[in-house]
């Protein structure tokens, strides 16, 4: 394979290596092409959900297809469109950013999105085959394991196979920033992107596990006639909220703290200085990061857990606004005299603060173990988790990906219409969901499939529908200035916004063994350092020499492939038992990949100095 | 990765720690610590499912009627035995005599073989003798999936371990398979304090109810 880098031809080639690749960029993009798609159908089913609610009463879809709606929604938008896409901005920065030439785990890496791949395709098989799960992106027992049909085993499933897949993506970005960071990179000079990704990485690493657990308990309940979940038989329910939480709160936290760190890039690359207060920010990161996983029974203050359960968990739940307060006041101090640029990552930043703000003081009310009686499972929760997650987490998937999109492809969005996109998404989405604190306060319960006329739910609902629509045009102005600019594929230099960071101070795409030789860091903000002290290049930190890199492989794509089949043979065994046939040949399609892997020595392959000299790999 | 580390290792021309003398050796290290981290929160939550549950035995035997602890107190000694089998296959890992790590490393999955014949013989009788099933109670579905999930890591480990015996049978002992004879005995002692741990929680307690 020592020409790996002569550069193949042909779609199915492309394809072939796409199907095979473990360079973390290309990755990147698998999981922005995956990510991308689950985004649109998640929306999609947000949509039809709006749509339904617009008017008392209403009859668009069955009660049947909303509850699948509704689960499908959540899941798919949790589980298959924002944990992808941040994978994406991980791969596609985190080892520029250490001056890394590539992942500590690449074929893991590959491995890591395949399963999450399979995964989500499984659990949209669900809708082809009979029935998508519909207890709820949170399956609550019994709800879930009484649920008939298949619809939530695909969940189980699914969520199982796509789950191992994050685990394998954390641990791999775990050792890649402890272990392969390049030489001055410290600790304390790391961007905060990567720092965040660090602490998300543990929480993956501590949050995912529980959920593994609850599954297979979920599955053996549902699939083996396993008894922990029902009561008559001795089980109990309230395990599995434990076990989800433990898992899904710290989850929260997961998908948002990468996202601060970018912002946190974002506004010192744009605002032309220093983060203010780096060390605060880090010290906020971690203690964010520790809290989330103190506070998971605040979604089980009315399960019956105690006042003095209840009470630890509210205070708990309410410390995490001091590091959050610490970080919003240092993205403002960081701004404050800074020379601003409002680029489109910096709009997508400017309007996350107060918004995810508001968020916030929703998250401190319902806190309040006592008042959250009155808000627990009406509108006024999925008011305050969708500011946070829309606020935090989408707006950041759009600042991200408009930020690091000339690093990806080489090419710049349009800023004009990078604007454009913006501006209906961003009202419609204040449209949509700050009405529906009143709508939650009124009284109107969560996961309703109508609601009543003539209790004044009408106009807020109404607004509600319209800003979705407002953020769907959004979106779609987004999708098309990324079809534009991918047509008009103008070149950009390797650093177009004049930033601070390492993956700026080598080209756009970068060539596949990223650093050329690997950079000498002097100090945080890396490149800045340089181009305020030095001739605005990295130093080498080491001669030029041969780079060794890895193969290319089928075996993760074959790994994932067969647990598919096998989630398919597990769950049509309950109907009829020759289906086990099918799981066994699933598996063992897995495990003798896995033999394969590991009897075949891999030991990649060397670019040569001279082929080096002569500019291999870069375009 | 080089041919460079696919040559033999031979006593005298040694790195101290052949299993952390590359920069892959060193990252599967470290990922295989945090990986164990994983491991760990997983066995907490089926610890702590177990305890919930431990008592909902319906109409079968409760715990302190089931288990016998004289079967169980074999298995462990086994078990702990087969850590130390592996502690000497590393030892000699590091003095580089491929040899007798191979032949310790081949008397850790003798004992494993036999904790596992022994744990298959203990299910069986609680199923035939006892009508402690997996589907009987809550009880039953919580016992078989903690012991049986740690049963399922112990066949894992032993099909890992044979495999890198038989594979570098041959080959002797280099920088590239190193930090794999490694990792794979450090999954062998993670399975054996989860063991103690049931030894304790499931078994001990069990019995005094
Ligand atoms: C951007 C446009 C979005 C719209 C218009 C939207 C709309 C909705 C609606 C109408 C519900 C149902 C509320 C109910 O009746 O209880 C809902 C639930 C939910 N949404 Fe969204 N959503 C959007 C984005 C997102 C995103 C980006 C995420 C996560 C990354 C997300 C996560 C959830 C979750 C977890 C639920 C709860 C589902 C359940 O109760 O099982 N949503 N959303
Ligand atoms: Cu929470």
């Amino acid at each position: 394979m020592s020409t790996a880098y002569a550069q193949k031809n042909g779609f199915f080639a492309g394809l072939w290596d796409y199907l095979t690749t473990v360079d973390h960029k290309k990755i990147a993009i698998l999981y922005l092409i995956a990510g991308g798609f689950f985004f649109l159908v998640g929306g999609i089913e947000a949509m039809l959900i709006r749509i339904q609610l617009i008017q008392p009463d209403n009859e668009f879809v069955s009660a049947g297809l909303y509850n699948q709606l509704l689960t499908m929604h959540g899941t798919t938008m949790i589980f298959l469109a924002a944990m992808p896409l941040i994978f994406t901005l991980m791969n596609i920065a985190v080892p520029l950013q250490i001056g890394a030439r590539d992942v500590a785990f690449p074929f893991l890496n590959s491995l890591g999105f395949w399963l999450f791949f399979f995964g989500g395709v499984l659990l949209n098989c669900s809708w082809f085959m009979g029935g998508a799960p519909d207890a709820g992106w949170t399956a609550y027992a019994p709800l879930s394991t009484t649920s008939p049909g298949h619809g939530v085993d695909f969940y189980v499933m699914g969520l199982q196979i796509s789950g191992a897949g994050t685990l394998i993506g954390g641990i791999n970005f775990l050792v890649t920033i402890i272990n392969m960071r390049a030489p001055g990179m410290t600790y304390m000079r790391m961007p905060l992107f990567t720092w965040s990704s660090l602490v998300t990485s543990v929480l993956i690493l501590f949050a995912f596990p529980a959920l593994t657990v609850g599954l297979f308990l979920m599955m053996f309940d549902r699939l083996f006639g396993a008894n922990f979940f029902d009561p008559s038989m001795g089980g109990n329910h309230v395990i599995w909220e434990h076990l989800f939480w433990i898992f899904g709160h710290p989850e929260v936290y997961i998908l948002v703290l990468p996202l601060f760190g970018l912002f946190s890039d974002i506004i010192s690359t744009f605002s032309k200085k220093r983060l203010f207060g780096y060390s605060a920010m880090v010290f906020a990161t971690v203690l964010i990061g520790f809290l989330g996983f103190m506070v998971w029974a605040h979604h089980m203050f009315t399960t019956g857990l105690g006042p003095v359960a209840n009470s630890i968990f509210a205070i708990a739940t309410m410390a995490i606004a001091v590091p959050t307060g610490i970080k919003i006041f240092n993205w403002l101090f960081t701004m404050w005299g800074g020379s601003i640029r409002m680029t489109v990552p910096m709009l997508w930043t400017v309007a996350f603060i107060p918004s995810f703000t508001l968020g916030g003081f929703g998250g401190v009310m319902l806190a309040a173990a006592a008042a959250d009686y009155q808000y627990h499972d009406t509108y006024f929760v999925v008011a305050h988790f969708h500011y946070v997650i829309v606020g935090g987490v989408v707006f950041g998937l759009f600042a991200g990906l408009t930020y690091w999109w000339p690093k990806m492809f080489g090419t710049m969005l349009n800023e004009k219409m990078g604007k454009l996109a913006f501006w209906p998404f961003f009202v419609g989405f204040h449209l949509t969901f700050f009405i529906q604190h009143f709508l939650g306060l009124m009284g109107m319960p969560r996961r309703y499939w109508k609601f009543q006329p003539d209790q004044g739910l009408e106009i807020g609902n109404l607004v509600s529908t319209l800003g979705a629509f407002l953020m769907a045009i959004g979106t779609i102005i987004f999708l098309i200035n990324v079809v534009m600019t991918t047509m008009k594929g103008e070149k950009v230099s390797g650093d177009p916004w004049d930033a601070r960071t390492l993956e700026w101070s080598i080209p756009s795409p970068p060539p596949f063994y990223n650093f050329t030789q690997t950079p000498l860091v002097r100090g945080l903000d890396a490149l800045w350092v340089e181009k305020r002290h030095g001739n605005g290049k990295m130093t080498p930190a080491e001669p030029l020499g041969d780079i060794h890199m890895p193969n290319n492989s089928f075996i993760p794509f074959m790994m994932s492939l067969g647990l598919f089949i096998a989630g398919f043979g597990f769950i049509y065994q309950v109907d009829d038992s020759s289906f086990l046939i099918l799981a066994i040949a699933g598996m063992a399609i897995t495990l003798l990949s896995m033999f394969v892997r590991s009897v075949k020595d891999d030991l990649g392959y060397h670019i040569h100095k001279e082929d080096l000299e002569k500019g291999a790999g870069s375009e | 990765m080089s041919a460079e580390e696919l040559k033999q290792l031979k006593p005298g021309q040694s790195p101290h720690e052949p299993e952390k003398a590359t920069l892959e050796g060193k990252n599967k290290f470290l990922g295989f610590w945090f990986f164990l981290g994983g491991e760990t929160v997983l066995f907490a939550s089926l610890f702590g499912t177990y305890l919930a549950l431990k008592d909902s035995n319906l109409d079968g035997k409760p715990a302190e009627e089931l288990f016998g602890l004289e079967l169980v107190f074999i298995m462990t000694m086994i078990l702990l035995t087969s850590s130390l089998t592996s502690v000497y296959a590393i030892y000699h890992m590091k003095n580089l005599d491929f040899q007798k790590m191979q032949l310790w490393m081949g008397i850790t999955v003798l004992l494993g073989l036999s904790f596992l014949g022994l744990e298959i013989f203990e299910f069986y009788e609680y199923v035939h003798h006892d009508g402690h099933t997996f589907t009987s109670s809550a009880f039953g579905s919580a016992f078989y999936t903690l012991v049986g999930f740690h049963g399922a890591h112990v066949a894992f480990g032993l099909l890992w371990i044979v495999t890198l015996i038989i594979r570098n049978a041959r080959r002797g002992l280099n920088l590239y398979n190193a930090p794999k004879y490694y990792v794979a005995s450090l999954y062998w002692h993670f399975i054996d304090v989860v063991w103690v741990f049931i030894f304790t929680v499931v078994y001990l307690m069990g019995k005094v109810g």
